[in-house]
C-alpha cells in the first residue's frame, strides 16, 4: 500500500509555503528536507535536546515531535528567520556572537529561537532567569556561561531596539 | 529515528473524532499534544495503524472554574492551564505542579488530559488528579462515563481508557477552605522525570490546627501513590506539626524499585525529606500565611 501523502501550508519566516509530505514527516524534516530551511538542527529526536526548537504561531515548540501535518496552517519561525530586517545578525545572533555563546554551533538554532521567544515575554530577565529560560535547550561545547551572558545581552541590545 | 508510517485522520469535530474512533477500534492512537507519543513513535516503540488527531477540536481547548471544580477539556495545553488566573486562584497546585512538567517548549504543546491518559507514573498530572480526588470523563460514540483517579490509573503507562474511548475533560475538584499546597521534586536535572515527587495538601482549621493532610508520589510505583498523612499531624498547630513524622510514616508506605536512576532506598529516603519539607509549605498556605 503506498504511504499515506498529505498537502501541507506552512507560513515560514513569514512566506507562504506548501509541501506534499507523508503524514509521519516530522516538522523538523518537513523544513530541512521538503522546504530547505536546514538551520533547523535535529539532535535527539526525542525531544530532549532542543537543537530542532522554532516558533510555531510565536511559541518555541520541539519540531521533532510535531507532525507537519499536525501544524497544518501555522506560522513557523527557524532561526533564518531571526535575523535583522536587513539580513544581518538579529539581537540574539549578535548577542551570541559578542560573548562568544558558541563553539560548534549545532544546538545554536535552538536556543536562539526559544531566547527570541523568552525574551519576548520577558525582557529584562536576571541571571537566573535566564539560565531557566535554556533549562530545555541542551549544549556540549560551552557549558552554559557564556550562553547565559548571551541571554543577557540580547536582553540589552533589544532594550536599545526598543529605544530607538 | 523516524516515526512508522500511519493513516492520518483529522476530525472536524468531537462527534466525527468519536465515530473514527469507534470505527477503527485498537488499531487508532489519539494525537493530542503528541509529546509523550510521538516519542514514543520515533523511538519505534509503539506502532498504530491509525492516528486520530484531535488538534483541530477547539472546543475542547477551555479551562473552567467554578465554586466545585477546575475543568481542562482535552485540548487545553500545559502552558493555558498554567497561566490560567481562575484555575490558580481555585487550585493553586495545578500552576505549582504543571511548572515542573519538562520545559517551556514542551509546555506549549502538551496537554493536561493528553499527560493524565498517557498514565506515566513519573509525571506530575496523573499524581495531581489523584491527590485532588479528580475525575476523567470519558466519551465514545455511544455516550460518556467519569472515570474516578483511583480507578483510572491502572498501571505504568496503562490507563482505563479502552478502545473507542476518548478523554474529553478532566475534572480537578477544589479542596475545602484552609487548604494549602506544595509540589516539590528531585530530578537530575531542572524538567527531567522527577527521581521522586510529591504533591501535598493540608487542611487548617479557623483556629490554625491541621484538619486534614494527605500526599501523592510520583516515580515510586506503578501508579501515583496516594499517602493519608493525617493520623501524624491531625490536630497540631500548623506551625509545629510533626512533619519529620509525617515523612517518615509516608516513607514506610510506599514501595518504590531500584532503577537506571535511583536506589529503592533514595527514593525511599527522599519521600520523606521531601514529604516534610511540603507537609511545612503546604501547612503555612493553609494557615494563610
Amino acid at each position: 500500500m503506498p504511504e499515506q501523502e498529505i498537502d501541507v501550508a506552512l507560513t515560514v519566516n513569514g512566506t507562504p509555503r506548501t509541501a506534499r509530505v507523508p503524514a509521519r514527516r516530522l516538522l523538523s524534516d518537513c523544513l530541512r528536507h521538503d522546504l530547505g530551511y536546514t538551520g533547523t538542527h535535529v539532535g535527539c529526536e526525542h525531544g530532549v535536546c532542543g537543537a530542532c526548537t522554532v516558533l510555531v504561531d510565536g511559541q518555541p515548540m520541539r519540531s521533532c515531535l510535531l507532525f507537519a501535518v499536525s501544524v497544518d496552517g501555522a506560522k513557523v519561525t527557524t532561526v533564518e528567520g531571526c535575523r535583522a530586517p536587513d539580513g544581518g545578525l538579529g539581537p540574539v545572533q549578535q548577542a551570541f556572537q559578542d560573548c562568544h555563546g558558541l563553539q560548534c554551533g549545532f544546538c545554536t538554532p535552538g536556543f536562539v529561537t526559544t531566547i527570541t521567544a523568552y525574551l519576548r515575554e520577558n525582557p529584562a530577565p536576571t541571571e537566573a532567569q535566564a539560565r531557566e529560560a535554556i533549562g530545555g535547550n541542551l549544549c556540549r561545547c560551552t557549558g552554559y556561561q557564556n550562553i547565559v551572558a548571551s541571554v543577557l545581552r540580547a536582553a540589552e541590545l533589544l532594550d536599545r531596539v526598543d529605544q530607538a | 529515528m523516524k516515526p512508522p508510517a500511519f493513516m492520518y485522520h483529522r476530525p472536524a469535530s468531537v462527534d466525527d473524532a468519536l465515530g473514527l474512533l469507534a470505527e477503527l477500534g485498537s488499531d487508532a492512537k489519539v494525537l493530542a499534544g503528541g509529546q509523550s507519543l510521538v516519542p514514543v513513535l520515533n523511538m519505534r516503540l509503539a506502532a498504530p495503524v491509525h492516528l486520530v488527531d484531535v488538534n483541530g477540536l477547539a472546543e475542547l481547548a477551555y479551562v473552567r472554574c467554578d465554586a466545585d471544580a477546575v475543568r481542562v477539556g482535552a485540548l487545553a495545553r500545559h502552558v493555558t492551564v498554567e497561566r490560567d488566573e481562575p484555575a490558580y486562584a481555585a487550585l493553586p497546585l495545578l500552576r505549582q505542579a504543571t511548572g515542573h512538567v519538562a520545559h517551556p517548549a514542551i509546555r506549549n504543546r502538551g496537554t493536561t488530559v493528553g499527560s493524565l491518559a498517557h498514565a506515566d507514573p513519573a509525571a506530575e498530572l496523573p499524581a495531581v488528579l489523584t491527590l485532588v480526588g479528580g475525575s476523567v470523563t470519558v466519551a465514545t460514540s455511544a455516550g460518556s462515563r467519569t472515570v474516578p483517579a483511583a480507578e483510572f490509573f491502572v498501571g505504568p503507562l496503562e490507563s482505563a481508557l479502552r478502545p473507542g474511548e476518548l478523554a474529553v475533560e478532566a475534572t480537578f475538584p477544589v479542596p475545602p477552605p484552609g487548604t494549602g499546597s506544595a509540589w516539590l521534586e528531585v530530578s537530575r536535572r531542572r524538567g527531567d522525570y522527577a527521581v521522586c515527587g510529591v504533591g501535598m495538601l493540608v487542611t487548617v482549621d479557623d483556629d490554625g490546627r491541621i484538619v486534614r493532610a494527605r500526599a501523592a508520589y510520583v516515580s515510586v510505583g506503578p501508579t501515583p501513590v496516594l499517602v493519608e498523612l493525617t493520623d501524624a499531624v491531625a490536630g497540631r498547630p500548623w506551625d509545629s506539626a510533626d512533619w519529620a513524622g509525617a515523612g517518615a510514616l509516608a516513607s514506610a508506605a510506599v514501595e518504590p524499585d531500584d532503577d537506571v536512576h535511583a536506589t529503592a532506598a533514595y527514593r525511599r529516603h527522599l519521600v520523606g525529606v521531601l514529604t516534610a519539607r511540603a507537609g511545612r509549605e503546604a501547612a503555612r498556605a493553609g494557615a494563610g500565611n
